[in-house]
């Protein structure tokens, strides 16, 4: 049999990407397509007088132009996705993001008109058409001042700006503090970035009236939702929507976000016009238009006793929610769950306050919410192994939970809302593995105490970290023998790049006995596959990879029962392999997988009782819980002691996510990972001046890193397989970004020696200016 | 106004504004729509062409200023259809590309740079990448790409 | 961000670029490789009503050397022509040496030497070099053609001292005198970025290898280029020894006005520009022969 399971294998989809092929939305071209621009709000924060869309309509290649009264009962806020979890005595308010500005714009580029036009050219010429009053007011966008009273309110109705509160504990941190040899108090900072996928989002939608169906072309995550919603919004049957989620260039998370106001309109224009209609984001509008993601102010504290082990850590935070909050409480939970880390704490107490402010909506971004959990967790421990003489490595073994406590519950309600449970896991041989790798001892005693002396300022960092992932609810998968031999395989959630049309491939070749070449993998078309939830906390391979693992067990036992029968054998007498099927022993009497489709849906005769026709199972995976990957990086950095320019001189990853299905993919994902990191830790932050203005919005100012800025990266891998699903796989997606700003901070305080000089590094993203602001008192 | 442009080889004559970008006129007016576009500001490097042979941005120029000269796109790459040339392979053999979008711009950059500098150093592809953002692969395994294309002599 | 519409004009002479010009005035932008203009446009922040295309005007593309060492860049030269130019490699090294700083090869292959001079963003590295190289600018007008020395014709940021009928034909740059030494360093947040702080130096020795001349510009300084007189003043006689350098830089920073931006905060950038400044005349006076 041919073992692809595990292998590093090339992928399926690449030669059509390679080619200029492969289908994106805004390659989507249909007889009749009009263009969509949008007017959006120059201001923060502003109350909407009087919208004109005279002058618009009347231009020559417009063909409508909507604002928000032009919707009439189709205006409806957005839903709530994910609802607040059943924490006690939380506070939650539910503000969703509304289609087009009705009463008052919450954050510049809100949408308040939609033009639809012959070109998309003609469309932004009508934009300078529309005529708009508007009564500006303050904008809040600081977190701590839109909590002031007196702050302007970003929802009236609500008479604060507060969105939720949720504290959640465990043990008694107050007992743990008095009783503590140490306790270290600090206030961190994380601020502003974005995904920036190189593809924008889009919409393409078609209503056909003769099929009496609405087809849409999605740069979504999850088109199976988008479907669903549209249906109940358009008040259309799920069965007479399509959503496609085509070949997507690049999510990161926002385009998980759901319904964007674009993709409400859109469709709702195409069926009214009655012509197909698109919109492509344009780089400018994704700046406002798309959600962001990361501020948040913690204070946190961490008491331990004499020998460094954790007493407890209290943490009490602030996070930036943005005007709107669909998402619930995904972020700062994430944060919250994610702060204990590889840890025994034996008392945590957290409590956060989610705020609504002038800016564009926060939503998950790679990563969601658990970088700022790692970085507070891991400068605490660095800050007290300094405080009490201890390496900075060996305050972190003392605290791993152990090897043996698994599966470990932390006590407190995550994301999914059921308890954050470490279903498997081993941290001290990832740290051991990675400080060997990167040459910790070597470095600590050699080559830093010489660079030092030649005043050059290398220094080194070392983070752990876990990951939480492959949450539920489920997804599904249907896989079919096709007469051509081809097995196809349909699942429901989108792609982005992550290789899901060669990983689910291999887990259907590895039960199949085929090549993966002949795997056909459809994933993103609501026709093709009916249900399922989306891409996201890095699921994909855990969730649907499971289901599509089931759904080939289940395909094999069909093949092997048809088979039988043709051969007049006992199942166990069969090999399947290479596409075919023969007798033990008798590999030239074979038949293809095409031919025994074919007998599996026989013309005459009937079929048995109790049987299906065909060679085909549609199977569904829900885990018991999420399944949690871990890690640890390191890195060796030079600085240039005058510029504080970094360049980073070594960089690894030791990594654990269970099972691996294909190590080249992985890698590709850590990689890539981490290259985000690096982007987050030191090059990109979205800038605001006093009225809530974006002040570099663009991608020469928003700084993404470039192949000169990722340096090589080297890996490695422990596995410690997930009990919690049939492939014993964890999730890989976002454990590179995860952890590289607390290593920044390490390893740059580190190699300034900034602690000897009383200096420590609390916030993210940094850059040469602020950290030479930093280092000269600022 | 009138345009004759020379796209991979064939000669395409349109009716176009001045105004058309070079891109849009290559995807939406010729339908080929492998060059993609990321930002429309000449940054991300999606869309980079060979303009007579050199590496350009085709969101920072208009079709009628593309009159009279040859313009490649990743289209022209693959000697057949269904086939890959040596560089396209050597992309799919590193797993350089992920969701694929920034990769277009980058074969053609890339192509114009090894026939520049057919034995490159590490350093010299990371340079030379350098004005591609790529958001998906941490650029490690395009790196190696390039280099496995260099080494195979492509 | 698509741009607004305009009217596409190709003249073939300077004549016909001038006089198109005179036409429309203010509404009219020329063109030369786009890549500043064309983002703007992008952007709808520039919104020209008349395009006039430069690059099918006679004569405006050719690089020349004069008997007397000088260089005539034609103000629709490419950057990569003038990159790929052995000569200039060999007898203005500073210029390569800043061009290679300037974007990337796919901008380079469409941008002008005269496009970035006559957009004059005072982060661009090339108005700091032609300063520091004492080039002059040939300008056109429908008076005919007058000359102006680099520091009269940066004006402020995006500002020149082109009329609205002008037109930049020439940059000319003077040979650099017998053994001088060059250095352009620059801190840019990415390779191909404008810089946060850049620094050109021209140093020239002596026969007893003390500093005869010496000449100092930066970008992303202030609203214009800006040439650094009075540091430079303070080399002239030193032995360029680490402690004249080291006092010029210092000089330096009090003479420029960097503005700040979302990348680097003013004190950053003026205390960058000590530091660039120092290593960028170190590296000159070791080329000085
Ligand atoms: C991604 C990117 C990165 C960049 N990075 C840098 C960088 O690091 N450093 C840097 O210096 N530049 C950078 N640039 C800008 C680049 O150098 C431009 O090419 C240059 O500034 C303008 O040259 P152009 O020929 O493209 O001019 P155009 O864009 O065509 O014109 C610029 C302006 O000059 C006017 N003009 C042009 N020619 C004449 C003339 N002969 N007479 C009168 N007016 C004229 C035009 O009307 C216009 O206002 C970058 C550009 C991009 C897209
Ligand atoms: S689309 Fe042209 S460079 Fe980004
Ligand atoms: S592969 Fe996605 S941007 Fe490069």
């Amino acid at each position: 049999m041919t073992h692809s399971f595990g292998k590093p294998l090339t992928r399926n989809e690449d030669p059509r990407l390679l080619r200029g092929e492969a289908l994106f939305v805004d390659d989507v071209e249909l007889p009749g397509l009009l263009h969509v621009a949008f007017l959006r709000s120059p201001h923060a924060h502003a109350r909407l007088l009087s919208v004109d869309l005279t002058a618009a309509r009347a231009r020559s290649g417009v063909i409508a132009a909507y604002a928000a009264e032009d919707l009439g009962d189709y205006w409806k806020p957005g839903p709530l996705l994910v609802p607040p979890p059943p924490v006690p005595g939380m506070v939650f308010h539910q503000c969703c993001q509304v289609p087009l500005v009705k009463d008052k714009a919450r954050h510049v580029g809100e949408p308040v008109a939609m033009v639809v036009a012959e070109s998309r050219y003609i469309a932004e010429d009508a934009l300078a058409d529309i005529v708009v009053e508007w009564e500006v007011l303050d904008a809040v966008g600081d977190l701590e001042a839109a909590l002031q009273p007196g702050s302007p309110l970003v929802h009236d109705h609500l008479g604060v700006n507060v969105a939720a509160r949720v504290h959640q504990h465990r043990g008694d941190y107050t007992a743990a503090a008095k009783a503590a040899a140490l306790v270290v108090k600090r206030r961190f900072t994380y601020d502003r970035g974005a995904s920036i996928p190189m593809e924008t989002r889009g919409v393409v939608a078609q209503w056909d009236p003769r099929a009496d169906r609405l087809t849409v072309w999605d740069t979504t995550q999850a088109p199976v939702v988008i479907r669903n919603g549209l249906a109940a919004m358009l008040g259309l049957s799920e069965r007479q929507v399509r959503v496609v989620a085509p070949n997507i260039g690049g999510g990161f998370g926002p385009k998980m976000m759901m319904f964007y106001p674009e993709e409400v309109l859109v469709p709702w224009a195409a069926m009214r016009l009655g012509r197909p209609v698109k919109w492509i984001e344009d780089r400018l509008e994704h700046f406002f238009a798309t959600t962001h993601e990361r501020s948040q102010i913690h204070d946190a504290e961490i008491a331990l006793d004499a020998s460094g082990r954790i007493l407890g850590v209290k943490d009490v935070f602030l996070h930036d929610n943005g005007a709107y909050d669909p998402y619930g409480l995904t972020l700062p939970l994430n944060s919250q769950c994610t702060l204990l880390g590889c840890y025994l704490v034996p008392a945590y107490d957290s409590v956060f306050t989610a705020v609504f402010t002038n800016r564009t909506l926060v939503t998950p971004y790679r990563g969601a919410g658990r970088q700022h959990g790692v970085f507070v967790m891991e400068r605490l421990l660095d800050i007290a192994a300094r405080e009490l003489g201890l390496d900075r490595n060996e305050i972190r073994r003392r605290n791993f939970i152990p090897a043996d406590a698994f599966p470990y519950d932390q006590g407190v309600i995550y994301q999914d809302f059921s308890r954050l449970s470490y279903d498997s896991g081993n941290y001290a041989p990832i740290l051991e593995k990675a400080l060997d790798a990167i040459g910790y001892d070597r470095f600590v005693q050699e080559t830093q105490p010489k660079a030092r002396a030649e005043g050059r300022a290398l220094g080194i960092g070392v983070v752990c970290y876990v990951e939480g992932t492959g949450i539920g609810p489920y997804e599904g998968a249907k896989i079919q023998v096709q007469g051509s031999g081809k097995v196809s395989l349909a699942t429901g959630i989108g792609s982005q790049g992550q290789g899901h049309a060669t990983a689910f491939a291999q887990v259907v070749a590895e039960q199949l006995g085929v090549d993966i070449r002949d795997v056909e993998v459809t994933t993103g078309d609501t026709d093709q596959f009916y249900w399922g939830v989306g891409t996201f906390a890095s699921r994909g391979a855990v969730v649907a990879g499971s289901a599509t693992h089931e759904a080939a067990k289940v395909v094999r036992q069909k093949i092997l029962k048809t088979a039988a029968r043709h051969f007049e054998c006992a199942e166990e007498d069969l090999v399947l392999a290479d596409g075919k099927v023969h007798v033990v022993g008798v590999p030239d009497h074979s038949i293809t997988l095409g031919a025994l489709a074919g007998l599996a849906n026989p013309m005459r005769g009937a079929v048995t009782p109790g049987t299906e026709p065909g060679l085909e199972a549609t199977s569904y995976f829900g885990p018991a819980g999420g399944a949690t990957a871990s890690g640890a990086h390191a890195m060796i950095v030079e600085v240039d002691p005058l510029t504080l320019r970094p360049t980073i001189l070594d960089y690894v990853v030791v990594h654990d996510c269970g099972t691996v299905i294909n190590p080249l993919i992985l890698a590709g994902q850590i990689q890539g990972g981490v290259a985000q990191g690096i982007g987050n830790a030191f090059f990109e932050q979205l800038h605001w001046d006093e009225q809530g203005q974006l002040m570099n919005a663009s991608l020469a100012d928003y700084l993404l890193p470039t192949a000169l800025d990722v340096p090589r990266m080297r890996l490695d891998h422990t596995v410690t397989p997930s009990p919690l699903n049939p492939l014993g796989v964890k999730g890989a997606g976002e454990a590179g970004a995860i952890p590289v700003g607390a290593l920044f901070a390490q390893a740059l305080e580190d190699a300034l020696d900034l602690p000897a000089k009383g200096i420590e590094i609390l916030e993210m993203p940094l850059s040469p200016s602020r950290l030479w602001e930093i280092t000269n008192g600022g | 106004m009138k345009v004759r442009v020379t796209v991979n080889g064939v000669a395409h004559e349109r009716e176009v504004e001045p105004r058309l970008l070079l891109s849009d006129f290559l995807r939406h007016e010729i339908g080929l729509t492998g060059t993609h576009v990321g930002c429309e500001h000449g940054v991300c490097g999606a869309c980079t062409i060979l303009w007579d042979g050199e590496p350009a941005r085709a969101c920072l120029a208009f079709a009628v200023q593309a009159e009279g000269h040859d313009i490649r796109t990743v289209e022209s790459l693959a000697p057949a259809p269904g086939q890959l040339n040596a560089l396209q392979q050597a992309f799919q053999d590193s797993h350089a590309l992920q969701c694929g979008y920034c990769t277009p711009g980058i074969l053609m950059t890339m192509t114009a740079f090894l026939a520049e500098n057919p034995k490159p150093s590490e350093e010299e592809v990371r340079h030379a990448l350098s004005g591609n953002l790529c958001r998906c692969t941490g650029y490690q395994h395009i790196v190696d790409a390039v280099l496995l294309a260099a080494e195979r002599g492509a | 961000m698509k741009p607004a519409p305009f009217d596409w004009q190709a003249p073939e002479t300077v004549e016909a670029a001038l006089a198109l010009k005179s036409v429309h005035g203010d509404g009219a932008r020329f063109i030369a490789g786009g890549q500043s203009l064309v983002p703007a446009m992008n952007f709808r922040v520039a919104q020209p009503g008349v395009l006039i295309d430069l690059s099918r005007v006679a004569g405006l593309d050719s690089l020349a050397w004069s008997p007397d060492g000088s260089l005539r860049i034609g103000a629709m030269v490419r950057y990569r022509a003038i990159e790929r130019d052995a000569e200039v490699a060999r007898h203005l090294p500073l210029i390569l040496e800043a061009l290679a700083e300037v974007a990337h090869p796919q901008i380079r292959t469409r941008g002008t030497l005269g496009g970035n001079l006559c957009h004059a963003d005072p982060a661009s590295e090339m108005p700091a070099v032609m300063l520091a190289l004492q080039a002059r600018m040939e300008v056109r007008g429908p008076g005919g053609t007058r000359i102006l020395p680099a520091a009269d014709f940066f004006l402020g940021p995006l500002t020149t001292a082109l009329a609205e009928d002008e037109m930049l034909a020439a940059i000319m740059v003077p040979p650099l005198p017998a053994g001088a030494g060059t250095a352009f360093l620059e801190l840019a947040r990415r390779r191909g970025d404008y810089a946060m702080m850049g620094v050109a130096a021209v140093l020239r020795r002596d026969g007893a290898g003390r500093c005869a001349e010496a000449r100092l510009a930066f970008c992303s300084a202030g609203p214009t280029p800006m040439a650094a007189p009075g540091a430079a003043a303070l080399l002239v006689g030193t032995a360029l020894a680490a402690a004249d350098i080291a006092a010029a830089a210092e000089a330096a920073k009090a003479e420029i006005e960097p503005m700040g931006s979302v990348q680097a905060s003013p004190a950053y950038q003026r205390h960058l520009a000590g530091v660039l400044a120092a290593r960028a005349l170190t590296l000159a006076a070791e080329r000085a022969a």
